[in-house]
């Protein structure tokens, strides 16, 4: 985008809304921001109808903040709680038909690419476990086989939350929820191998209350999605309502779920891994020998 | 064709599915792609000359996205499914076509169209029969979307049995989509129609899809003749910046809002939100209207229809056979019209209303179970003619429609000989006649 869309035309500013305007005086577009500095800029998320206490609202703060270019990205969503807030930021945003995502984020990386070339458009998806391993199954799976270059984000609370409670493919087995009475009777599907042997290019699991974790695996998987292929990220982002998490132990939950079957993975191709480190500087995958003792990650 | 050399099966057809054109390192096999010319639509449709080939209706959809600047053509090799996207295959291969691939089924394929549509891109794709349904959820939205696209709908059974037969009932569910319906006749009709969809489609005042519907097997893969423009010219490209809805590539000012915004509350605001959205939609058929009528002649052509003692309307291939009817009623010295549908959204109620104001007797036959057009073309006449609409006769299921059949129902109507072809629940208007039903009864 060009920034000057994000400018006032002259004579225009007292009319702006105050909203607006910060936005304009103190939003991410243009900058690099980082999760570092939440509370001194103005963020493409803020307002949004979710629960309170809610551990995706946080996640999808933070993978915003750590767009490598918010102005220039486009999501693509499908029906879900994600989407209550995906859809008020500050980002156009995709919100089609059930499952649909990685079919929609398909055909337009690939139509953005025929009208802007080299110039990057991020396609990012974010959907949750429903959408992305069960009615989106297809789709997503072979968008990574035909290795589209956009990034897949499931935002995996194992519940279908927004429909009231239901058993997703990604719940844990033995669960007790509605449609699944007598708990679940089959494990929880592993998305993150099959990520890898449909030929993502860069994949990695997260859990919410390690911000620095989730801005860098986020800017990794948006860059390698723009060159090198598809990118997948597994984030844990718990449905306090329908585990009965109390709203002050949602971090203390997602820490022990991180504990349990969520602990951090990335899993980096060797061709993601030359272009990070060429193209952005990444030095976490040089060879040992060459690498400082703390390489600092996020770069972009 | 430009072919020099032409590869023919065992049977001497002419093999029009072969792979890319080869790269001999020397010559660009982009090379005539990259001369195509861009011409006005006007210039096009009306004053470019043509040269008549003798092609099938998959060929002629392939010549049409030749002349189109499509970007982003998607297939999927369903079966029942024409040679129709693997030809759009060859002229991604020949450059003629920016961006192609095969979609994993047609929920994803249609997926991807709104994806490349919602990107600004010039987008075409095509399906059949149970692909077609398949695909309907996603079809069902693009105009909800304000999504500019064509595509084309091969017509095949989609009932179980399973079945790959020509069979036009899948026409019946777009009808209700919102989005714009064309039903070719023939070859030319596929080649003209699809041509005029992108234009019409991408119009600022309607950006809707354009569903261009034939008959399977009839049009796609028999030959007629096409009259055809040179292959050196090409339509203007899709304009996203002049889109009545903005296009998703972020370039437009930031705001908080949603282009597909989600109205799920339960609120008043929420109904009137999608009331008035499915409104606006149907707003903009009704106003495609005008550049059906300047692009493609009408949304009808009628043939003899003022002082005849009958008229058929018909669409798709239906018409093709109804013409032929006309010419054997006229052999028997009845004198009989043809009213040919080119849209059935818009559908052509005002045209109609004027054309059969004095018409006695209607004969609407089709190529499906349900009468889709029979209904469409009572509902639209009613209080408006006295008509005696016959809905019928109708084949399924792949059965060819002989033209006596058609002959049989105008006879009938006009003389009162008895006819066990349609059902007198399909007979509309006119005066019932209790020995009718009564014959009607015995003879099923």
């Amino acid at each position: 985008m060009s920034l000057d869309y994000v400018k006032f035309s002259n004579g225009f500013e007292k009319f702006m809304p105050k909203e607006y305007r910060d936005m304009v005086e103190h939003g991410p577009f243009g900058r690099k921001v980082t999760v570092s500095q939440m509370g001194s800029f103005k963020e493409v998320l803020e307002e949004h109808p979710m629960c309170a206490g809610c551990a995706m609202t946080l996640f999808i703060r933070l993978a915003m903040i750590a767009f490598p270019n918010p102005e220039d990205t486009i999501t693509v969503g499908t029906a879900g709680c994600g989407r209550l807030a995906i859809s008020q930021a500050a980002i156009p945003f995709v919100y089609g038909n059930y499952g649909d995502q990685n079919g929609v984020a398909s055909g337009l990386s690939r139509g953005l690419r025929l009208r802007f070339g080299d110039k990057p458009k991020d396609v990012v998806v974010m959907a949750g476990d429903g959408g992305t391993a069960d009615i989106g199954l297809q789709q997503v799976l072979h968008s990574w086989f035909r290795k589209e270059r956009f990034t897949t984000i499931m935002l995996d609370n194992e519940v279908y939350g927004n429909t009231g409670g239901q058993e997703s493919g990604m719940t844990n087995k033995g669960a007790v929820l509605k449609m699944a009475p007598l708990g679940k009777k089959f494990e929880k599907m592993d998305m993150v191998q099959l990520a890898k042997v449909a030929g993502c290019a860069y994949v990695a699991t997260v859990v919410p209350n390690n911000p620095r974790r989730v801005e860098s695996v986020i800017k990794k998987a948006v860059l390698v999605a723009r060159e090198i292929g598809p990118s997948y990220i597994q984030a844990y982002t718990s449905c306090n309502i329908e585990y009965a998490i109390p709203t002050d132990k949602v971090m203390e939950d997602a820490k022990a779920v991180e504990n349990d079957r969520y602990q951090f993975m990335e899993y980096v191709s060797e061709e993601a891994k030359q272009y990070l480190t060429e193209r952005y500087g990444y030095k976490e995958f040089l060879a040992k020998q060459a690498a400082p003792a703390a390489s600092i990650s996020g770069k972009a | 064709m430009s072919e020099t050399e032409i590869k023919t099966n065992p049977q001497g057809d002419p093999i029009t599915s072969v792979a890319a054109p080869k790269v001999d390192g020397k010559k660009d096999p982009h090379a005539e792609a990259k001369r195509q010319r861009v011409v006005t639509p006007e210039y096009m449709f009306f004053e470019a000359p043509r040269t008549r080939e003798f092609i099938t209706g998959s060929e002629a959809a392939k010549e049409a996205i030749r002349r189109s600047n499509v970007d982003l053509a998607i297939a999927y090799p369903i079966t029942p499914q024409s040679e129709t996207m693997q030809l759009v295959g060859v002229l991604y291969g020949e450059g003629y076509v920016k961006e192609y691939y095969r979609g994993e089924e047609e929920v994803g394929v249609m997926a991807a169209i709104a994806g490349g549509s919602r990107a600004g891109v010039r987008c075409f794709t095509a399906t059949a029969g149970p692909g077609t349904l398949r695909g309907l959820e996603g079809i069902a939205s693009w105009p909800g979307h304000r999504l500019p696209a064509v595509a084309m709908f091969t017509c095949r059974v989609v009932n179980a049995p399973l079945a790959i037969q020509p069979d036009n009932i899948e026409v019946a569910y777009l009808l209700n989509c919102g989005m714009i319906v064309f039903h070719a006749e023939n070859q030319q009709d596929m080649f003209d129609f699809i041509m005029a969809g992108f234009v019409i489609s991408e119009k600022n005042d309607v950006t809707l899809p354009v569903g261009v519907c034939c008959d399977g097997f009839f049009v796609t893969h028999a030959r007629g003749y096409v009259r055809m423009q040179d292959r050196g010219i090409k339509l203007p490209p899709r304009d996203p910046w002049r889109g009545a809805v903005p296009v998703l590539d972020a370039e437009n000012p930031p705001a908080r809002l949603s282009r597909d915004a989600p109205v799920q509350k339960s609120n008043f605001m929420a109904y009137n939100i999608h009331a008035v959205w499915q409104q606006e939609v149907w707003a903009a058929v009704e106003r495609s209207r005008k550049y059906i009528n300047r692009y493609m002649g009408g949304l009808l052509s009628a043939e003899n229809v003022e002082n005849a003692d009958a008229v058929i309307i018909a669409s798709g291939s239906a018409a093709a056979q109804s013409r032929e009817a006309v010419r054997l009623c006229k052999e028997k010295g009845l004198n009989v019209g043809l009213i040919k549908i080119r849209s059935l959204r818009p559908f052509p109620t005002k045209e109609l209303r004027e054309l059969c104001g004095n018409v006695k007797l209607i004969v609407v036959p089709e190529f499906n179970y349900v009468g889709w057009l029979a209904k469409e073309v009572a509902t639209a006449i009613y209080g408006y003619s006295k008509a005696k609409i016959i809905g019928g006769p109708r084949v399924y299921g792949g059965q060819s429609m002989p033209v006596e059949l058609i002959v049989d129902e105008v006879e009938s109507g006009l003389t009162g000989k008895k006819s066990t072809n349609v059902a007198m629940s399909q007979i509309m208007g006119g005066a019932v006649s209790p020995d009718e039903v009564a014959h009607f009864m015995r003879s099923i």
